[in-house]
């Protein structure tokens, strides 16, 4: 397990130096993107549309953030991370189209994703869920919002971080995905648990 | 009307008003609490797992979580950006007037915090997909009565996080497996979960009386502390089986793998119909959040979770 600090844009070269089990901490620009940012951006992409900002080497972070208006500025109170599989229908697409190289959420993602990442060099960094203070901390502030229309969760808030994290990286760019290992072990340990719960097989 | 009446009618009019305004202060007071601070029986529990936590990613999240718990405390900012729904018990003495205006209190101290803490707006309409911006709507906050002798009110808040919600199940077992079908049920419900309910989680689970009523012990059972067995003894030796079970299966927090998986088991069971051998699982995150408190005849407040600074 190695630690990594990195800033946005990041490099292909450097999302490849990073294996799963790593951590990282992440500085600079950072776009939530839930269900339906997902869903719109793809869209404009399909039409030929720009999107109102250019994702290369960025992170898209799972999360419906608290945000409160302090006069003309906008205040995250809490922003921890939602959960991933529900973006599984979108992310592959997203990696390959718009290149964001880290992708944050709770949960894991699925083999679509994976492949994605190892195809494209993108990793997914797996943060807390509900850490949100320890996320709202590390948010320096909110650069600016866009599609507010889809309301405070959905919407796509674009963040200032300064060494947001611990991300575990749990999916990196060589195919290894630890939500899956994780899976696999639990499977391993059913037959143990059941014998010693008396459990017929 | 006679003098006498008059200041009778007064002094019930002003007892009243107090009544409901203290209920609502005391609401938006436990709601705050419960959601910056967790209670220390849950706090210890998580420092417990992060010491004896052997997996270096499992320790990664504790660590995280350790952290997050301590800046929400200082900062009096919720320790999860989903605040969760709104689910209050109320323990309502028999010889307490007015407990009809109770539950009007209850939805406006919900209103009031969810504006001052601040909480998330976290009640949809089902049909019109509409939030109702302020965390209340149909039957939300949902208000569970219990009727107790004596002319004390004491109030509970479970902000009840959507994670560890959507994994929750009822089933109806087939009695003559009896309790190897109950333990069945709850591994593959826990492994079925995995990482979704932000583990380490807190389980409630319930046998017998009806599908609703399963569930609804099984949820109420998540508001006793951590560390408090079932008085029965056969009944908290499951509770340990289970939980050693469910800390094998090598899920650990966050599904990160790892050996903490689930802080505590609470098992209530209610009799059952002949046919019917209803079993529920609910499950709460590691931000198992809840806070009481105690309102006495002449309107003195005890906090029973939490120490009000």
């Amino acid at each position: 397990m190695t630690t990594y600090n990195l800033t946005t844009p990041v490099k292909e070269e450097d999302i490849r130096k990073l294996k799963a089990n790593d951590v990282l901490y992440l500085t600079g620009t950072i776009v939530t993107a839930r269900d339906q940012a997902h869903k719109r951006a793809l869209q404009l992409f399909r039409d030929g549309k720009k999107l109102p900002i250019n994702l290369e080497g960025l992170a898209v972070f799972h999360c419906g953030p608290i945000v409160k208006k302090d006069g003309d500025e906008w205040k995250v109170v809490a922003a921890g991370p939602t959960t991933s599989t529900r973006m599984d229908i979108f992310e592959d697409e997203f990696i390959k189209n718009f290149k964001a190289r880290v992708i944050i959420g709770k949960g894991g993602m699925g083999s679509r994703t994976t492949e994605a990442m190892q195809k494209y060099g993108a990793i997914y960094g797996a943060f807390t869920g509900g850490a949100a203070v320890l996320a709202a901390k590390a948010i320096k502030s909110v650069k600016t919002v866009e599609w507010i229309d889809l309301g405070m969760p959905e919407a796509l808030w674009i963040f200032e971080t300064k060494d947001f994290g611990p991300l575990t990286v749990a999916i990196d760019s060589h195919g290894n995905n630890l939500f899956e290992d994780v899976r696999k072990t639990t499977e391993e340990n059913r037959p143990a648990i059941y014998r010693r719960l008396g459990i017929r097989q | 009307m006679s003098a006498w009446v008059y200041k009778i009618a007064l002094e019930l009019g002003g007892k009243t008003l107090s009544l409901e305004t203290t209920v609502e202060k005391v609401a938006v007071n436990l709601l705050r609490l419960a959601v910056t601070q967790l209670p220390r029986d849950v706090k210890e529990a998580l420092q417990n797992g992060y010491r004896e936590e052997t997996s270096e990613s499992g320790k990664t999240q504790l660590k995280a979580i350790l952290d997050n718990i301590e800046l929400a405390e200082k900062t009096q900012t919720p320790m999860c950006q989903d605040t969760g729904t709104i689910i209050f018990y109320v323990k309502a003495g028999a010889d307490v007037k007015h407990l009809d205006r109770i539950e009007n209190a209850l939805f406006k101290a919900t209103r009031t915090a969810t504006k001052e803490v601040p909480l998330r707006p976290n009640a949809v309409d089902p049909f019109t997909q509409k939030n109702t911006g302020d965390n209340t709507g149909k039957h939300i906050p949902y208000v569970n009565w219990e009727i107790i002798p004596g002319d004390t009110i004491e109030i509970t808040v479970l902000p009840k996080g959507g994670g560890s919600e959507n994994v929750c199940v009822t089933r109806m077992l087939v009695p003559g497996e009896g309790i190897i079908g109950l333990k069945k049920f709850v591994i593959d419900s826990i492994l079925k979960a995995g990482s979704k309910p932000c583990p380490p989680n807190i389980l409630g689970v319930a046998i017998g009386g009806g599908a609703d009523i399963a569930m609804k012990l099984a949820k109420s059972s998540l508001l006793r502390p951590l560390g408090k067995s079932n008085p029965n003894p056969e009944i908290a030796k499951l509770e340990q089986e289970l939980l050693q079970a469910a800390n094998s299966t090598g899920i650990g927090p966050m599904g990160l793998g790892g050996k903490t998986t689930v802080l505590g088991v609470n098992v209530e069971y209610a009799a059952r119909h002949p046919a019917s051998y209803p079993a529920a699982v609910a499950f709460n995150c590691w931000a198992a959040r809840r806070a009481s408190a105690r309102i006495h005849s002449d309107l003195h407040v005890e906090y029973l979770t939490h120490e009000m600074r």
